[in-house]
């Protein structure tokens, strides 16, 4: 077969290949098909259809050969010469983790962007008129141009959101790049850069609509501001994580995966103190000290608590943006370091006693898990919830590293990037719905305020009929977030991490059950809420949404939801063990670690505890919000039940506010009062007018100079030598008897001096 | 023979006489006069050197006589220039004739 016969030399170049139609797609569409939508969005989805043909290949050869472990498909190059015998170097690695991530990320990011050309092709929101109210920029779905005043006076009108489609897909385009080259990277450095592109990325995606404004709500935070956010959280994590590679490097001599954590040399040489001359942090290695700092970069990245407050605001940006920022790629990026990092995490590892790292890990993972759930509950916007969501799972895959699990925690990150990315992208097509059912009405006659918010839960309901095909995937990838049982990939990873847990951590168990429970409570209530009863307001009522760019996706997505689990189904387990030929997840990504993992027997405890716990979730939001649904203007049940407790969870437990008080306002006052007004005004602008005044005054004086001085010896000069010829003047009297008189003295004193010469010497 | 001592004294004598008239007569004409006794007074100085030092050479005799024909020359033309400024000036005062100056 043609695999069989592909040349090693031929699958290196492949996987070099993987990650550069994307990125090539970027530069096209920013030089050339700017003005064309259709060109542009021709240009992104090849691009990135043929990155996944190339992917798949890979895979495929991957999957075929028999120790992708021991010898995975590798090549680099010496990048950066630093001296004779070491330097940067660039290269791919595919071993089994990467051909994981080669599996999901061209999957799930095809499947956001052929959404993308049908998401962006509608859609309006408010902005700031500035200047004269021309109506240049109301292009908008709205015909009569308007203008609303808010209530800050601000003259605001609707904006074409479609307007610059091209620069989306060019955006997301990079990303994808970004992404691949972090997953088939074979170095730190390597993935150091496509980390950081993603984070430029998530700024300019987030921030894509940068004029949008929230008119009548001016607590909430714009996309704009929400882009900054984004990017300064996650900058504080990367500091770390840049110490730690750099750290790493000037450690070992290298920042390759193979030469590092494949290598049981240089793990033990990392198991060396970190700090011996602190006697108080004598015990930590510098291993664990390189895992805690890159896993602080993880904490930024993936949003964990407490660097977790900008994944929620990011929900501003475009909701394919968040499909593959917050679903697929980019905080999948943070835990799949992490993975990858595994083998230095654990260094110093017997099996029982947790490393520092790992510890971490683990206390924050599974803190992060419940507190995020327990937030997600009380959110009235449908895409604050998943993100929510997110960062609680992504908990549970750093917990699930934590404690080492290290299949588990791979195989967490593939289900969850599919259903994750699911749900996001069903958000997003129920918000489009709204929104087309809002003009719809509007047009019918209906005035609407100028902040109608279309992801606001509360004002939709009944949309089971209206967008079946949304429904019936979002439900489907509901239940595999909250892990229903057999028929969804995510019951078979989130169970092989509460199985661990239940094996090693049993504290982590229940939170993370807890954290089940709560997940399944919300994602039933999000469903209630979103699909149930009957419409809850005329923009619900008139709600349609028949893009096939947007259903199909969902489809596809929904199909992998159900099925990507059975790669990791436990070889006991009843009938279904043996039908799929045991764990292959297992066997295949536990070879990419030195010394395979070691595989769990099969425990009914914790599996039936946690169907027990998915299913009791699931069945009381079904009971609160599906059974009797909410009808218009009803409050949430889960609020007056709850009470303080309820206000506490939808405001985040006031951490925005938190941060706000301890970091941002005083960065802000350093940045006015020291920078600008001390620095910059005071030093930098004083010394420099210092030095024009001393100029300015030195070139008076030459001036004086000149002007005294220098003409004034020239017209002294002038007028000396004149009054000399005014006083020489009157020897020439025209009297020829004076004239004569001289004549005569002149020659008596010749006559003289020739005497004196001639006779008297 | 009397010592030439005498016949130069009488010459140099003559000759501040003439220069004194130059210099301080008012009359173009008295000026004129003064100039031809101070030409002569060098005639005589010339004839003594040539009689007492070289009589049996022409070159004294020569230049005498030269001096008296550019004497009587010169004479002539400043009485022409004379007559030409009375015409133009209606004065014979040399202080007078004094536009050649500052």
């Amino acid at each position: 077969m043609l695999f069989m016969n592909m040349s090693p030399q031929m699958l290196q170049l492949l996987v070099w290949l993987i990650p550069i139609p994307p990125i090539a797609a970027f530069f096209i569409i920013l030089l050339f098909t700017r003005g064309n939508k259709l060109a542009s969005d021709l240009v992104a989805v090849g691009a990135i259809l043929l990155t996944w043909v190339i992917a798949v290949l890979v895979l495929i050869a991957a999957l075929l050969m028999p120790h992708l472990g021991e010898e995975p498909i590798q090549a680099s190059f010496l990048w950066l010469p630093l001296g004779e015998a070491s330097g940067f170097r660039m290269g791919t690695l595919v071993d089994p983790l990467g051909a994981v991530m080669l599996f999901f990320v061209p999957l799930t990011a095809s499947m956001i962007f052929i959404y993308s050309t049908g998401y962006m092709a509608s859609g309006s929101y408010w902005t700031e008129v500035k200047g004269e109210a021309h109506g240049t920029e109301s292009h908008g779905s709205d015909e009569h141009g308007e203008v609303a005043i808010d209530s800050a006076g601000r003259k605001v009108t609707r904006f074409d959101a479609t307007r610059w489609k091209a620069r989306f897909m060019a955006f997301i385009g990079l990303f994808a790049g970004a992404m691949l080259l972090l997953s088939v990277a074979d170095n730190l450095l390597m993935l150091f850069i496509g980390w950081e592109i993603m984070g430029l990325c998530s700024y300019l995606l987030i921030g894509f609509w940068h004029n949008r404004i929230y008119p009548n709500q001016p607590k909430r935070i714009t996309p704009v501001g929400a882009s900054i956010k984004a990017f300064m959280t996650t900058r504080v994590g990367d500091v770390f994580m840049l110490l730690g590679i750099a750290w790493l490097y000037s450690f070992t001599g290298t920042l390759s995966f193979r030469d590092i954590l494949y290598n049981p040399e240089v793990l033990n040489a990392l198991n060396t103190p970190a700090f011996p001359n602190i006697p108080a942090l004598y015990p930590m290695s510098v291993a664990e000290a390189i895992g805690v700092l890159l896993f602080i970069g993880t904490i930024g990245k993936s949003a964990q608590f407490p660097l977790h407050t900008w994944l929620p605001d990011a929900m501003e940006g475009p909701t394919p943006v968040s499909a593959m920022i917050h679903a697929a790629t980019m905080v999948s990026a943070g835990v799949y370091l992490i993975i990858r990092m595994f083998p230095l995490m654990t260094v110093g590892w017997d099996g029982h006693h947790l490393t520092l790292p790992m510890q971490a890990m683990t206390v924050i993972g599974a803190f992060t898990a419940l507190f995020a759930a327990t937030i997600a509950t009380a959110q009235r916007d449908i895409k604050k919830v998943l993100a929510y969501s997110t960062i609680s799972q992504l908990g549970y895959m750093v917990a699930a590293v934590g404690i080492g699990a290290y299949v588990a925690a791979a195989f967490h990150l593939m289900t969850h990037a599919i259903f994750k990315a699911l749900l996001f992208m069903g958000s997003g097509s129920v918000i489009h719905a709204v929104e087309h059912g809002e003009e719809h009405a509007h047009h019918h006659g209906h005035h609407f305020p100028v902040d109608f918010d279309a992801q606001d839960m509360f004002n939709m309901g009944g949309l089971w009929k209206k967008i079946p095909v949304t429904a019936w995937t979002f439900l489907i990838g509901g239940l595999a977030l909250s892990g229903f049982p057999l028929v969804t990939a995510g019951f078979w990873s989130k169970d092989e991490i509460l199985a661990d847990a239940w094996a090693h951590q049993p504290i982590v168990f229940w939170v993370l059950a807890a954290a089940a429970f709560l997940t399944a409570f919300y994602t039933m209530r999000q469903i209630g809420l979103t699909f149930a009863g009957q419409p809850r307001t005329p923009a619900a009522e008139e709600a349609t949404q028949r893009d096939w760019r947007m259903n199909l996706p969902l489809v596809v997505l929904a199909v992998f939801a159900i099925f990507a689990g059975y790669v990791g189904v436990h070889e006991e387990f009843p009938v279904l063990g043996h039908l799929l030929g045991g764990n292959f997840f297992h066997r295949f990504v536990g070879s990419t670690l030195l010394v395979e993992p070691e595989k769990l027997p099969f425990d009914w405890t914790p599996v039936l505890l946690s169907v027990g716990i998915a299913l009791s979730g699931l069945l009381v939001g079904w009971l609160v919000y599906i059974v009797k649904p909410l009808k218009a203007g009803q409050s949430d049940p889960l609020a007056r039940l709850l009470g303080p407790i309820y206000t506490l969870l939808e405001n985040k437990y006031y951490f925005d506010e938190l941060y706000d008080l301890i970091f941002v306002r005083p960065a802000r006052w350093f940045a006015e009062k020291i920078v600008y007004l001390l620095l910059d005004r005071g030093v930098i602008d004083g010394f420099l007018h210092f030095v024009a005044r001393t100029f300015e005054w030195l070139a008076f004086r030459n001036k004086d100079f000149d002007t005294y001085i220098v003409n004034g010896a020239g017209d002294g000069v002038a007028e000396g030598i004149g009054n000399l010829g005014d006083s020489f003047k009157y020897v020439q009297s025209g009297r020829v008897q004076q004239y004569l008189a001289v004549v005569a003295l002149g020659v008596l004193m010749l006559a003289g001096v020739f005497a004196w010469a001639l006779f008297l010497r | 023979m009397i010592p030439l001592h005498w016949y130069l004294l009488v010459a140099a004598g003559l000759f501040v006489l003439g220069l004194y008239g130059v210099l301080a007569r008012r009359n173009a004409v008295a000026i004129l006069m003064s100039i031809e006794l101070m030409l002569n007074a060098v005639n005589i100085n010339l004839v003594a050197f040539w009689r007492y030092l070289a009589p049996e050479a022409l070159n004294g005799q020569v230049f005498a006589v030269f001096v008296f024909a550019v004497a009587a020359a010169e004479a002539a033309v400043g009485l022409a220039l004379i007559i030409s400024i009375y015409r133009n000036r209606q004065t014979v005062i040399a202080e007078d004739v004094n536009m050649l100056k500052w």
